[in-house]
């Protein structure tokens, strides 16, 4: 459904406006003052590319500390490959994350359901009915699980924090007692899992394309379909979306279910890259994808974002990684780098706020 | 699997209980009985019956942590196999947990019990150092499995693995083959476990003070966290960051899988791994051959059956068949072993299943 929604002016501006704004170059959109809902082709997407802008630098300043730092290795396409086949699980699921905080909820259970997924797919009984059934199994199970916190949250009147923190412990739980907290191995016989991440096509690792088609999903839903319009309205104010007829409850619970589906390709990329299903898999992976979400400018109370930005910021933190390592820096360094960008982001986003030049 | 070592001095039996006996005797005996017998398996014969023989009834609490990891899963099935080997040996294992509160808790609850002794792998040795010293107080004799309580009044007997000595078997396997390549700096990278563990800062410097007798140094190293997944990760970035590696030694075979998940994929052969710990994963891939992996440096989850049995000889007040004295010894630090193609077949039995 086509609309104005307009997010009530109840929430003060600075507030409303910081998902869309770049750096300081950033004029508020529109002029109306009233912040609009960022529609399908209209919206406030000129200042929404100034924020990516940002991100885009963000992401050559690191690749030329990478290639000044490591010039024989950084630059190579080996490198590259490397890069994006290790930002394809995290990735994957930045883009359910993505929907579900626009939609003014959030997922804290990703990186457990993603576990119980891989767990699932790769039990015995599974395994014995081959890779198309595993892969089956693993989205299965992420989308069976989103639509059990989704139905807490829509239905049951959970808060999202709650019902999303609950699952995180639940799955963990399910995927310790079905594996009996042992790594399972994906057997010989299945190694078409494996191919998933070894077959190349134009240098590419399938998993990379993978990680690509959800992305271009995730972006066309979000931004050529009524369902991403709903998103926004359901995120933005989920009052006024209910009084123009959208169904929210129901809308709210496809947002868990896409997540979890998500959970589920994340699951699959992550058995075809460690040929193990393990409930260790996807530790913190909730807090990884929230701050990319964040760093991609999406607002935390809903109602604005992009799915672009979500995967710049995956590619800003892969990125920074690939780079400790190359230079064989140490963990803990590297959380504290992601901890500045994190507020580096954020604070760069407000500041254009305050002060259009 | 077999928890015992597989080697003939599975004697495991004390000669401490005929010492006893024997009274002012025994030391002579026991020097003697050494010459005497060169046989170790006629040994083990004449002197089997003592300590395994049932003696006085024992109740064994065990504590350790949840196992999200093949090793600490095969830590439980250890003890626990060790202690239904014995009629006279009550075994009561508490729930294991990862959370330090729950296992005081459990420990304590096993003091209330009254046990006759406490087997113990603490989550944090620092940590649960109170509850253990509480038993100690409490006449409970505690036996230290691998994470050590930093006092020594916490514990009557602590067995474990030789971190440091994982690092130098490690670091010799590597320094003997590069050097007989007659390598000149050669690539010698290492992916540690959890790097802020005092235990892998053990094995990353026997590793270095071991090769440093070869002359050779460690390129780059880099930390994961004892998981598939972050193995994966870090063995796929480092593998980016080195065009040509020499030799690579992972500190954990469960994370290994991981790590020759993502060497499987790069394609890359032109190096060789050692692993760590010493999963029957590992030793699979070592019997199988072909592939880069060629040895793993042992750090025997066996340690828990041992633990079991020192602990009923603890409760039963008798020593060990091998040492002169009448009690069990104060500390037991087990050897690193390394398990190649040659003596794989040996440890197989030991491997544990990640």
């Amino acid at each position: 459904m086509t609309g104005t929604f307009h997010s009530g002016g109840s929430a003060p501006r600075t507030e409303k406006n910081t998902g869309e704004r770049g750096g300081a170059l950033a004029r508020p959109a529109g002029g109306s003052g009233k912040p609009r809902l960022p529609f399908g082709r209209g919206g406030a997407a000129g200042s929404r590319e100034v924020h990516h802008l940002g991100l885009v630098a963000a992401l050559v300043l690191l690749a030329v500390v990478g290639l000044v730092t490591e010039p024989g290795n950084f630059a190579t396409s080996g490198n590259v490959v490397g890069i994006l086949a290790l930002a394809a699980t995290i990735g994957v699921i930045t883009v359910g994350q993505t929907f579900v905080i626009i939609g003014g909820g959030i997922d804290l259970s990703v990186g457990s359901v993603m576990a119980l997924a891989s767990v699932w797919a790769t039990t015995v009984a599974t395994q014995s009915y081959g890779p198309a059934v595993m892969a089956l199994c693993a989205v299965l199970v992420g989308t069976g699980a989103g639509v059990l916190t989704g139905l807490l949250i829509s239905y049951g009147r959970l808060v999202p924090f709650i019902a999303t923190l609950a699952m995180l412990v639940a799955a963990r739980g399910l995927a310790q007692r079905m594996s009996d907290r042992r790594t399972q191995l994906v057997r010989p016989e299945n190694d078409a899992i494996e191919a998933l991440s070894t077959t190349k096509v134009l240098g590419l690792p399938l998993v990379v394309y993978i990680f690509a088609a959800v992305a271009a999903a995730g972006w066309l839903v979000l931004n050529r379909t009524t369902f991403g319009r709903r998103t926004f309205a359901v995120g933005g104010n989920p009052e006024a979306a209910r009084l123009a007829g959208i169904d929210v409850r129901r809308h709210t619970l496809t947002l868990y279910a896409l997540s979890g589906f998500c959970c589920g390709v994340a699951a699959l990329i992550i058995m075809a890259r460690t040929t193990t299903g393990s409930s260790t898999h996807g530790d913190l992976y909730e807090l990884d994808a929230i701050a990319a979400v964040i760093i991609g400018g999406t607002l935390l109370t809903g109602g604005r974002g992009t799915i672009a930005g979500s995967i710049l910021g995956v590619l800003v933190f892969t990125l920074i990684t690939n780079l400790f390592i190359l230079n064989g820096l140490q963990t803990s360094d590297q959380l504290i780098a992601k901890g500045a960008i994190i507020v580096i982001a954020v604070l760069l986003q407000r500041r254009g706020l305050r002060s259009p030049t | 699997m077999r928890d015992q070592s597989p080697r003939p001095t599975r004697r495991g039996v004390l000669f401490g209980g005929a010492v006893v006996a024997a009274g002012s005797l025994a030391a002579a005996c026991t020097s003697n009985s050494e010459k005497d017998d060169p046989s170790p398996a006629a040994q083990a014969g004449s002197l089997a019956g003592d300590n395994d023989k049932p003696g006085k009834q024992v109740t064994i609490g065990f504590s350790a942590p949840a196992a999200d990891h093949g090793w600490i899963a095969a830590i439980a099935k250890n003890a626990e196999g060790q202690a239904k080997k014995y009629k006279d040996v009550t075994f009561k294992p508490v729930e294991p947990t990862n959370d330090i509160n729950q296992q005081i808790s459990a420990v304590e609850s096993l003091i209330r019990a009254k046990v006759d002794v406490l087997v113990i792998l603490p989550n944090d040795g620092e940590q649960l150092n109170q509850v253990a010293r509480k038993a100690m107080d409490a006449g409970i004799p505690v036996v230290n499995l691998d994470r050590v309580f930093p006092d020594k009044l916490s514990y009557r007997t602590w067995v474990g693995g030789d971190n440091y000595g994982m690092g130098v078997s490690a670091g010799h396997y590597i320094g003997k083959k590069l050097k007989a390549k007659n390598a000149s700096n050669p690539v010698i990278l290492e992916i540690q476990g959890i790097a802020t563990l005092p235990l892998t800062q053990d094995r990353s410097k026997g590793f270095a003070d071991a090769l440093k007798s070869y002359g050779f140094t460690v390129t780059a190293k880099q930390d994961a966290k004892f998981t598939v997944e972050s193995g994966n990760q870090v063995a796929s970035n480092l593998l980016q960051a080195h065009k040509k590696i020499d030799a690579l030694w992972n500190h954990d075979d469960d994370q290994g899988v991981g790590v020759l998940a993502a060497i499987k994929q790069s394609g890359r052969k032109e190096f060789f791994m050692v692993g760590g710990a010493g999963s029957a994963n590992a030793m699979r891939e070592i019997k199988t051959g072909g592939g880069v992996l060629e040895a793993t440096v042992t750090y025997p989850p066996t340690m828990a059956a041992s633990a079991i049995k020192l602990g009923r000889l603890i409760a039963q007040g008798k020593g060990m068949a091998d040492l002169v004295e009448l009690q069990v010894p104060q500390s037991i630090t087990l050897a690193s072993e390394t398990v190649s193609k040659d003596n794989v077949d040996t440890y197989m039995p030991l491997g544990f299943e990640s």
